[in-house]
């Protein structure tokens, strides 16, 4: 990046110092010392905005898992968006149900996809509150695969298996810390 | 025949290759005036920010822009005097009172001059204050939210164009009259009375020190000629402020020509301490007078118009050696004090010099009461007794004058369009360097203050013919932004501005970036029509006024569904942004409302008066785009005809079909 456009700067006072010779001038100092942020929206300095989805998870003890994970498959910075998203977050113990060395097996560069798709599968992009929650009711998760929802007695169940334990509200939406991991489907 | 083909052969390659020429070289053509290494020294990457914020005076768009040094990119609109649909500025109901005056709803003006707020004679990043031109007020904008915070209209003035300079601990900003005008209980006289009954008036409001809350301190009374520009003593003569006059023949028709008969005008010295003190000791009247004074309250998200009745008047007859006249040559513009207050440059429009008063010997003049008469009863200072100095032959028509604090000062030439750098003390033209065209206003970073951070002068130009693609018959105005950290200037880049930009100052990025302010804290909110939370929105009726308590939030309102509206009914929708995440405002609107959008920020409520003036169901929609399902925000309001028993109901998320009878 900077060498196109040392090259740019230079290609200009060539043209620009063809009449006068005046070639010396060619030094590459920008105006402005000061930076933005590298990175996504997660890297934004604010600690006045109420925390999103992405910075809740971080901060909470029960969610290493999910947070490591959420790194290695690269989700962070769509995860610190606008949104608005609904997550459903495993908690670490909900991991710890999974077959041993399951967890390990994903965290593998070669296994990035697979990670991917289950934890896009743990994300909504809407605002769905378990008031608003309906017994049968299916949700499109951000993967492309469904949940379904069963209410009773005011409890909401995740595919049947995963109950949905409490719920935060974030500045990018809402968790759903969930005691179960959600497995897509098997694709057809 | 073949004498003329040869002869417009010749003609034809003469003019080739004086086109090969022009376009091989053109020493001093505009585009060669830019140095080879003007680009890097206003790339800003992407990423990067920019060193200075520049507050530009938006002329007749009545607002105030903000741009960044140098990279001349656009950052805000802040809208000051003019309504703005775009912020529902003036057209909200908590914003509409900002606009107040005592003639009513202005929803215009014309603003022209910045003054940032100053501590020990330093930005202190804190405020900025803008004029309105046409129906006289200051307005202060509050530098944390980049809004404006407080307007105060300036009574017995008309065209406050002399501020809002500003003292060198923000004690004061000044507003003079531009016109003079009948003051008092009789003002229905005869225009041509204008020498018997015409008076100006300069004002000093005075600024809170911690909340930047205006009052008119005191007004003096002066005769009744036109005030241009001013600007407050500092260091050494700080507690003086000198005001630019013109029209000392009192003219009140063809002033083109009728008041430009004198030789020399005025420059109004001010001893505003001694002021103070005549203010103190009751020397003044207080003359009845109604003006409005307008206040936006953070907590409220709600503004406040009320009307004072009361100016206290100092009539310099009462107070003696408050008020002293510098002869100056021509009808002074520009009435600049250099940074360390010892110098005073006058403008004249039409004159061949640039006098530069010194403080030093004002003093030994008013001591040794060294006058050359008097004017209206005010000492007039001996010219020759008060100079330092005449730059001679600088330029044609100079304006303004602002400093890099190393001894040099630089002077705008509207009609010879250039600026040129001038040695204070030795008063020798240094260096000058054309603009592109017609240059009003120009700013040093710091210029007008005791510390100049120097580095750039921009030149704001009243002329761009072929500087820009052209847009019909009216251009672009323009700033040209010029180093001045070598020796010569150098021009580095043009960029476009909004409206017509008058004077505009500069200020390091870190002494406001550090300050600004990212969400309103909705548990701060006090507006009386917020609603707190989802749960908390509801629709009311009374009598014929229908409120909707309404939230937004990623990616509904609450309630998004309503009925029961009746024609003749007013509706107040009351939005609440319960967002609390910096850069998601939302909006809102409605089809057919005669009225704006709101935007309304984090945290923040805002009402949108409705009248509705058809049956039928009508969509409204967040209008700012605030997620991936920002197009899914809407709603529908339903209106009934007058008289219609629908019942008033309002929900959100509600699926369970109609009942059959209401269908």
């Amino acid at each position: 990046m900077k060498k196109i456009f040392n090259l740019s700067i230079i290609a200009l006072s060539l043209f620009i110092g063809s009449c006068n010779n005046d070639k010396q001038n060619t030094e590459q100092t920008t105006a402005a010392d000061a930076t933005t942020t590298a990175g996504g929206q997660e890297a934004v300095k604010d600690d006045e905005s109420a925390k999103d989805v992405v910075k809740i998870a971080v901060g909470s003890k029960d969610h290493t898992t999910l947070v490591a994970a959420l790194k290695q498959a690269e989700l962070v910075t769509a995860l610190s968006n606008a949104g608005p998203f609904t997550v459903f977050a495993p908690t670490n113990a909900a991991f710890d149900k999974l077959p041993a060395g399951t967890v390990e097996g994903l965290m593998k560069e070669d296994k990035k996809a697979d990670l991917q798709n289950i934890l896009q599968y743990h994300v909504a992009v809407a605002v769905y509150k378990t008031e608003n929650m309906k017994d049968g009711q299916v949700i499109g998760q951000a993967n492309g695969d469904n949940i379904t929802l069963s209410v009773k007695d005011g409890k909401v169940l995740v595919n049947g298996t995963a109950n949905i334990v409490a719920s935060i509200p974030a500045s990018n939406g809402i968790i759903h810390v969930i005691d179960a991991v959600l497995l897509p489907p098997a694709k057809k | 025949m073949k004498h003329m083909f040869s002869r417009s052969m010749l003609v034809v390659s003469l003019a080739a290759a004086g086109f090969a020429f022009l376009q091989g070289c053109k020493p001093k053509g505009a585009q060669s005036a830019v140095g080879g290494d003007a680009a890097a020294k206003v790339y800003v990457a992407p990423g990067k920010y920019d060193e200075f914020y520049n507050f530009v005076s938006g002329g007749f768009s009545g607002q105030m822009s903000v741009y960044g040094l140098p990279s001349g990119r656009l950052f805000r609109v802040i809208p000051v005097f003019s309504v703005d649909p775009e912020k529902g500025w003036g057209y909200s109901e908590e914003t509409k009172p900002m606009l107040n005056t005592s003639n009513g709803f202005v929803p215009w003006d014309d603003l022209h001059h910045i003054a940032l707020s100053v501590t020990d004679g330093a930005h202190d990043g804190r405020w900025a204050f803008g004029n309105a031109n046409n129906t006289p007020r200051i307005a202060r904008i509050d530098l944390k939210t980049f809004r404006t915070a407080e307007i105060i209209e300036i009574p017995n003035s008309a065209g406050n164009h002399s501020s809002p300079f500003i003292t060198e601990n923000s004690e004061y900003v000044v507003a003079g009259t531009r016109f003079s005008v009948p003051i008092g209980d009789n003002q229905d006289v005869p225009i041509n009375t204008y020498k018997q009954n015409f008076k100006g008036t300069v004002s000093f409001i005075g600024v809170d020190k911690t909340s930047g809350k205006m009052n008119i301190a005191f007004q003096i009374l002066t005769p009744g000629i036109n005030f241009d520009l001013a600007r407050a003593g500092k260091g050494k003569s700080n507690g003086w402020f000198f005001f630019s006059c013109y029209n000392s023949e009192k003219a009140n028709t063809l002033l083109e020509v009728n008041a430009s008969q004198k030789d020399k005008d005025f420059i109004m010295a001010v001893n505003w301490k001694k002021a103070e003190e005549y203010a103190k000791a009751g020397k003044g009247v207080k003359k009845t007078v109604k003006y409005a004074h307008n206040t936006y309250d953070e907590s409220t998200h709600t503004a406040t118009s009320a009307i004072e009745n009361e100016v206290l008047v100092l009539d310099p007859k009462d107070c003696p050696d408050m008020v002293y006249f510098m002869p100056c040559p021509k009808s002074p513009h520009g009435c600049d004090t250099d940074p360390t207050g010892e110098y005073i440059v006058g403008s004249g429009k039409l004159a061949a010099v640039i006098p530069v008063f010194s403080f030093t010997k004002i003093q030994t003049a008013i001591a040794a009461k060294t006058y050359d008469g008097e004017y209206d009863g005010i000492p007039v200072l001996k010219y020759d007794a008060v100079l330092h100095g005449e730059v001679q032959k600088p330029g044609l028509g100079p304006l303004h004058t602002e400093f890099d604090g190393k001894g040099f000062a630089y002077t705008s030439f509207f009609v010879s369009s250039e600026i040129v750098k001038w040695n204070i003390q030795e008063l020798k033209v240094v260096d000058r360097v054309p603009t592109y065209y017609s240059i009003g206003h120009l700013c040093v970073p710091g210029g007008p203050t005791k510390k100049p951070w120097g580095k750039y002068v921009i030149a704001y130009n009243k002329i761009t013919k072929d500087r820009y693609l052209p847009t019909g018959p009216e251009l672009t105005q323009s700033a040209q932004l010029y180093s001045i950290d070598g020796d010569k200037m150098k021009l580095l880049l043009d960029f476009p501005t909004i409206g017509e930009p008058h004077y505009a100052e500069a200020i390091p990025a870190e002494l406001i970036m550090k300050n600004s302010q990212k969400i309103f804290k909705i548990e701060e909110n006090k507006n009386p029509y917020a609603a707190i939370g989802d749960n908390n929105a509801k629709v009311e009726r009374k009598g014929n006024e229908v409120h909707v308590y309404m939230t937004s939030i990623r990616s509904h309102f609450t309630p998004d569904n309503i009925e029961g509206v009746k024609l003749g009914d007013v509706v107040y929708f009351h939005v609440t942004n319960l967002e609390q995440d910096w850069d998601v405002p939302h909006g809102f609107a409605v089809k057919g409302a005669n009225n704006a959008e709101l935007l309304i920020m984090p945290g923040e409520t805002q009402t949108l008066k409705w009248v509705p003036e058809k049956v039928g169901v009508f969509p409204m929609y967040c209008t700012d785009f605030c997620s991936a399902l920002h197009q899914e925000m809407q709603g529908y309001i339903r209106v009934s005809p007058a008289g219609s028993n629908v019942p008033l109901t309002f929900s959100t998320g509600k699926t369970e079909p109609a009942p059959a009878a209401q269908q």
